[in-house]
């Protein structure tokens, strides 16, 4: 782990390469967030089958699968500190701010790989349009990011608390839910072979989500670390 | 206490106009007499979840448990009349457009604020150690906060809506009270809110009481 007087940045990559190593040598969060994402993804392809859905309910359907999936594993990185007993020693060797960094960069590369493997059985297994798949990247990329900035500090909480599992769903859902509206109301725009320009006010309301939730996480994450 | 005589004696006589008087709105009739109670519970389902996080804020700054103490209360007074606003509002709603719930955005926005505080609920419940469990329901109570700004500003451009345009600020431009009307909403609007603050007043000398008998039994 680097001196304090290293720079925020690199203290922040200390963190998450160390959280890396560990998740490479189990992927038990990895593994847990993609079979999920698969299990649903199937459970939603077998009961509706290829039968023409409307652009509405298939941005629902992918939004659906991306919540509970991310619900599924992000809360592990800091389920992990509490449970091995290291969070002690990560407290006496790196500051609050690069753990929330390192953290939520964690998080994003989880959910990110995951959704590189969802995304594209997604697109075959209900047989959505695929010609305005730039469009459809940029949502995509924007929802990852809001879904992670919101949840991880909510991740930090529900660590502490003595039922993990279902708690996180539970506070996390009401804060996501303006994000998911968004999300879906954009991607179906977008599978109604809308311009990106047409969903311009979602795309902003995105951008403002995820810079308002990382400031705020950033400013109150030492709150619930230090406890 | 003379006061208290006078908020009964004002609230009687409020409640006793407010359903003898002609009906506000002429064109809805008089299931529009709810405005007379659904924008003060709403109102004041404000100020109590706004209270709530102005306590929780100073709680983390003071680490005083008898901030998280007024936070606890404050919201759970604020569950209750956010709970009453969406009764109250759902059977407006029957009345007037058909059905008890349509997600219109204010009913959306209100669902997601009880689900919020639901949410706080469940995470005190499921911390042992008070300070800890002070310290992350307030910095959970704060960080919930932060979306309802987008909940007033995203969710209308994005549901279209069938709620009648009384909310307190837009109330003045859209359609001018009569003079009785607005001395009865003004007099409801005033009222309730004290009687809000009363309440709170209660629930926390209801708290520091049974912390000091805790504190009591400990020796």
């Amino acid at each position: 782990m680097p001196k304090s007087s290293a720079g925020l940045l690199s203290r922040s990559l200390a963190v998450y390469f160390k959280d890396m190593r560990l998740e490479l040598r189990t992927r038990s969060a990895l593994n847990a967030i993609l079979m999920f994402g698969v299990t649903t993804l199937a459970v939603v392809s077998f009961s509706l089958g290829q039968s023409n859905l409307s652009p509405k309910i298939m941005s629902a359907l992918f939004w659906v699968i991306m919540f509970f999936s991310a619900m599924s594993g992000l809360a592990q990185t800091f389920i992990r500190e509490e449970e091995t007993g290291t969070s002690l020693a990560l407290k006496l060797t790196a500051d609050a701010d690069s753990i929330y960094l390192g953290k939520l960069f964690f998080n994003l590369t989880l959910l990110t790989m995951m959704t590189l493997i969802i995304t594209p059985m997604f697109f075959i297994f209900t047989d959505a349009p695929t010609n305005n798949l730039f469009p459809f990247l940029v949502v995509l990329v924007l929802g990852v990011f809001g879904l992670v900035s919101a949840t991880t500090i909510v991740a930090a909480i529900i660590a502490k608390a003595s039922t993990k599992g279902a708690l996180f769903a539970v506070l996390s859902f009401p804060i996501l839910m303006v994000l998911l509206m968004s999300l879906v109301s954009a991607s179906e725009k977008i599978f109604d072979n809308q311009t990106l320009a047409d969903t311009s006010s979602e795309v902003q309301f995105l951008i403002a989500y995820v810079v308002v939730m990382t400031t705020a996480s950033i400013l109150l994450f030492k709150f619930v670390w230090r406890e | 206490m003379w006061w208290k005589s006078a908020l009964f004696i004002l609230m009687s006589v409020m409640i006793v106009y407010s359903f003898t008087t002609p009906a506000p709105q002429k064109m809805i009739g008089e299931s529009s007499r709810i405005f007379y109670y659904h924008i003060p519970q709403a109102w004041i389902c404000v100020i109590a979840f706004a209270m709530s996080m102005i306590y929780s804020i100073k709680y983390l700054k003071t680490k005083d448990i008898h901030e998280d103490d007024k936070a606890l209360v404050a919201a759970k007074l604020g569950f209750v009349f956010c709970l009453l606003a969406t009764l109250s509002g759902a059977t407006f709603a029957k009345v007037t457009w058909g059905s008890f719930w349509n997600w219109d955005p204010r009913e959306t926005s209100i669902f997601i604020l009880l689900l919020i505080y639901g949410a706080y609920f469940a995470l005190r419940g499921a911390v042992d150690v008070e300070e800890k469990r002070a310290s992350l329901s307030a910095v959970y109570s704060i960080f919930a906060f932060i979306t309802v700004p987008f909940l007033i500003f995203i969710v209308p451009r994005l549901v279209p809506s069938l709620h009648p345009e009384d909310s307190i600020i837009d109330e003045n431009m859209k359609f001018t009270m009569s003079p009785m009307v607005r001395t009865i909403f003004f007099s409801s609007l005033g009222l309730f809110t004290i009687f809000y603050f009363w309440l709170f007043n209660i629930g926390k000398r209801v708290q520091l009481m049974a912390r000091n008998q805790v504190e009591q039994e400990d020796f």
